[in-house]
């Protein structure tokens, strides 16, 4: 039995029929079209998947759609307002923040939700942050100095 | 047509900071990766999987399958047994491969093993029904662990070779009975290099699309290997090699575990070709661990034997390699390579070794970053300080003694390389200063005083990278580029190495820019397409830039030979230089833009004598000699007594991989391939219990480092150019992982050394730490 769910998807409100069990990231990926969020485990283990919803950073793997119902999501694809970047993103790339990119998507929706919550961390608060994301080229030096970097960049 | 002006440079892009090209589409989410790709009618397989490490299948029954709606076909290994064995592309005396069908026949030889795959419209419904897929299986004993599966009684892998034994290698060099008779000091010492999962973030994954008007098979595949992994598919599949094409999207992470040809690559062109559909299949997390291939998996015993002034004479090996139950591509090759880098940074010119091959009831074992290397420089390296613990001799002093000195290169070693250059002392002593070594000693015997269980330990690594000279390779260790210079002057590289995270599409962008005098803007690097990009043999081994490099250095040059040619045609001149992106007249000063060139070339109204129209050079470059990267890791410890906690206070890496095209990029592989080092020593383990179940099979339960679990890094290097290519570079993707689980263990050593202890095996877990020091020292 499908269900009808009305989500609004960086800044866009559409309606799908979708069958209750579809996870949000398959409704991302494969009914909206945005393969920007990655699924790594689908144990919510690595956050590859990770997106914001109703401005708290979730993985995505680990919720149904439906229950994404009447609710807002920001991914990655949303991030960048009219071709501009966003600090983060700018600052992962200024700082070499990334090797094979698979973790980024979730790794920046992390990185954003710690600085929307402490404008200033310090590099332990920096890992804390970004604990629930996996990394396995950058030895995550190079998040933290971006993660840094844009800090500094967005109290500017 | 007013040609495109190309902006001149203003100084060389060698060596600098240049951002990476490849992000901006990583940062936005608009790379495609191959679960990515969508296709009209693509359908989606589930394969079913042996729960048993060992056992007969007696029957499968998938009708209840086969009729649930939206199924198209379920294969078992009946179906596909027509598809050529998934390939061991290594070759050693003696070798025993056995068949690998892609999916099981009537035997299941590790938990994991395929044994049927379901095809449907939808990966919901493809799921579902593949829990209808009964399989009838007789359970059989089974055997997990490498000592135990030589030892006598031990269950039998394959029926056929009773004795799990593989293959036995030996090698030797110098006269190591000598050696060791000469010996005042001969010291033994068992380290294991234990089971690691290489755990790229992106699994595996295809999709195989077969168009039949054309009799054409395309496979999109996660894959470090797309040309080799082309010839060897449409070898499995019976399907000629023009008519096959490999293309590899944006890859997640290698690390050695996609540098292969799994079965699930040829199953999803059998299904696609007998669908007349596309197909994909993803990999799941658990899959991964399962069925993709593990690394290490070696227990050693080493023997050094020296003078008690702490020159080293001779080292022996008995090296029993876990290969699991089959060869994927290099298997049986990997502790070949540890045999090989035995010798480390160090002068001594006796060696043997003997290896024993294990099959087990696990995945197979293969590459994964570092490959046999890693291995031999933990074994190496924790040799010399257990000796130099019995000579009561500072870990750096023993190094700097044995050290091979620059004068001596190129040095031939007792394992039959060549080293091509090296300045041994420089990153030590780097790394002696930046570490504050002496001020560390102090502090160290203050902690003691006090108390505390401070550590301090060195590595001194040697890699052999650049893999490799053809004839030491099993399918080629050349590489190839081709430049095309398009009429409006923009320039468009082809590198037949396929990166997936490494940056050449940025690094090699900057030897074009500089080479040709372009902005970097005006150069684009693509790869990873074999109906793209000529033969190439792929990234691994630290070969990218090492072999790729100098193969676009070379192409390069052929261009330029003819851009000078055309250069000189338009400036009516019999003397012409090329810089700048400008051909100069050297007796008028005239010049003409390389768009001017290259739109000459093309339009072809008049050519220069015996030169043919067109703006573009291949260069394939066979390399004279692997190279030789080295370094010095030192790591501070505090462990905690009561919690056998381990604390990295200070990481220092030193590493000198040759040139620097990236000081940013070669950061970043340091970075990374420290990371998996210290996951090795300090967190990573595959655990299979006895009866073969892989008790780690999920990321709950193998601990990758998280970001709260990596220290600071502070990365330095020295630069030894090469002399084996004209760019000086050496290749620096596993140096990291390389130098860094002996520092990491050697300085827990030392910080235990005053209870006694002389060797701790990885990973140096809290709980055994701890239970070290309840047993005051006793492993």
């Amino acid at each position: 039995m499908k269900r009808q769910i009305s989500v609004t998807i960086n800044g866009r409100t559409r309606t799908d029929e979708v069958e209750p069990r579809l996870l949000l990231i398959h409704y991302l990926r494969e009914v909206c079209g945005l393969t920007g969020p990655h699924i790594g485990c689908e144990t919510s283990l690595c956050g590859a998947c990770t997106v914001e919803f109703n401005g708290q950073a979730i993985k995505s793997c680990t919720m149904f759609a439906v229950q994404a119902d009447g609710g807002r999501v920001t991914t990655i694809e949303g991030l960048a307002s009219n071709g501009t970047l966003h600090p983060v993103q700018e600052a992962f790339w200024e700082e070499h923040a990334l090797q094979c990119g698979f973790c980024t998507p979730g790794m920046i929706m992390a990185a954003k939700q710690l600085l929307d919550r402490n404008p200033a961390p310090d590099d332990p608060e920096i890992r804390h942050g970004i604990e629930g994301n996996l990394c396995r080229c950058t030895g995550y030096q190079n998040i933290v100095a971006a993660v840094r970097s844009a800090a500094a960049k967005m109290s500017a | 047509m007013t040609p495109t002006i190309t902006r001149t440079k203003a100084e060389p892009l060698i060596g600098k900071r240049v951002k990476r090209r490849e992000d901006p589409r990583l940062i936005t989410g608009t790379a495609t990766y191959v679960d990515d790709i969508q296709m009209p009618g693509m359908h989606h397989a589930c394969i079913i999987r042996s729960p048993h490490a060992a056992a007969r299948i007696r029957g499968i029954n998938v009708s209840a399958a086969k009729e649930t709606p939206g199924v198209v076909a379920v294969f078992t290994g009946e179906d596909a047994k027509g598809v050529g064995p998934v390939p061991c592309g290594a070759s050693l005396p003696g070798l025993r491969v056995p068949h690998h069908y892609i999916l099981a026949l009537d035997r299941v030889y590790f938990a994991g093993h395929p044994v049927a795959v379901v095809v449907a419209t939808d990966k919901y419904i493809a799921r579902d029904a593949a829990d209808l897929v009964e399989v009838d299986y007789e359970e059989l004993p089974a055997v997990a662990d490498p000592e135990k599966a030589i030892a006598e009684g031990a269950p039998a892998v394959h029926p056929e070779w009773p004795d799990n034994v593989a293959f036995n290698f030996h090698q030797e060099g110098g006269d190591v009975n000598q050696a060791f008779a000469e010996a005042e000091v001969v010291l033994k010492q068992r380290i294991t290099s234990q089971r690691l999962i290489p755990t790229p973030m992106e699994t595996r994954g295809v999709v195989a699309e077969w168009k039949s008007g054309d009799k054409s098979l395309t496979v999109y595949s996660s894959t470090q290997i797309p040309h080799l992994l082309r010839t060897l598919l449409a070898g499995m599949l019976g399907l000629p090699e023009h008519k096959t094409r490999v293309v590899t999207p944006e890859v997640g992470g290698g690390f050695g575990c996609k540098l292969n040809v799994y079965a699930e690559e040829a199953l999803m062109g059998f299904v696609a070709m007998k669908i007349g559909k596309p197909v994909k299949w993803i990999e799941s997390r658990r899959e991964n661990y399962l069925c993709t291939i593990h690394g290490r998996g070696h227990v050693d015993y080493f023997e050094i034997a020296a003078k008690r002034d702490g020159t080293i004479l001779g080292l022996k090996l008995k090296l029993i390699q876990d290969l699991g139950a089959y060869h994927q591509l290099l298997t049986p090759a990997i502790p070949t390579l540890s045999v090989l880098m035995m010798p480390g940074l160090y002068r001594f010119r006796n060696i043997s070794a003997d290896i024993v091959g294990a099959f087990t009831n696990c995945v197979p074992t293969d590459a994964y970053r570092g490959a046999g290397r890693p291995e031999a420089t933990h074994g190496i390296e924790r040799m010399v300080d257990i000796l130099a613990a019995e000579l009561n001799m500072d870990p750096a002093e023993i190094r700097m003694k044995n050290f091979i000195k620059p004068d001596e290169f190129p040095f031939a070693t007792a394992t039959g390389l060549t080293y091509d250059s090296g300045e041994y002392d420089k990153p030590l002593r780097h790394a002696l200063e930046v570490a504050g070594y002496q001020k560390l000693r102090a502090e160290q015997a203050q902690a003691r005083t006090d108390g505390r269980l401070m550590g301090i330990g060195l590595s001194t690594y040697g890699e052999i990278c650049a893999f490799g000279p053809s004839p030491a390779t099993p399918a080629g260790g050349w590489e190839s580029a081709t430049v095309k210079i398009e009429p409006s002057g923009k320039v468009t590289v082809m590198t037949g190495a396929s990166p997936h995270g490494q940056g050449e599409e940025t690094t090699f962008a900057q030897i074009a820019a500089d080479e040709l005098g372009v902005d970097i803007d005006d150069v684009v690097v693509l790869h990873g397409d074999t109906a793209v990009v000529q033969y190439g043999i792929g990234t691994f081994g630290s070969r990218g830039t090492a072999v790729g490099g100098p193969a676009l250095y070379y192409a390069l040059q052929e261009l330029k030979v003819k851009i000078k040619k055309f250069g000189a045609m338009l400036l009516d001149s019999d003397d012409v230089s090329f810089e700048d992106g400008v051909c100069t007249c050297n007796h008028s000063g005239r010049t003409c833009t390389l768009a001017e060139v290259s739109g000459a070339a093309h339009r072809a109204m008049k050519l220069p004598p015996d030169t043919p129209p067109g703006m573009q050079a291949t260069y394939f470059w066979e390399p004279p000699n692997f190279t030789f990267p080295f370094g010095a890791h030192l790591v501070v410890t505090e462990v905690d007594r009561d919690t056998g906690q381990i604390q990295i206070k200070r990481y220092v890496a030193v590493d000198d991989c040759g040139r620097i095209i990236n000081p940013m990029i070669v950061d970043g592989q340091v970075h990374g391939g420290v990371a998996q080092g210290l996951g090795q020593a300090l967190y990573e383990q595959a655990v299979y219990d006895e009866n073969g179940q892989l008790l780690s099979g999920e990321l709950t339960d193998y601990a990758i480092p998280k970001a709260t679990m990596m220290p600071w890094i502070e990365s330095a290097h020295t630069e030894t150019p090469s002399p084996v290519n004209p760019l000086g570079v050496k290749g620096v993707g596993e140096a990291g992982t390389i130098g860094c689980s002996p520092a990491v263990v050697n300085s827990v050593v030392d910080a235990l050394s005053g209870l006694g202890v002389r060797h701790l095996d990885m990973p140096l877990t809290p709980e055994k730490i701890w239970a070290v020091i309840q047993k005051g020292g006793q492993a």
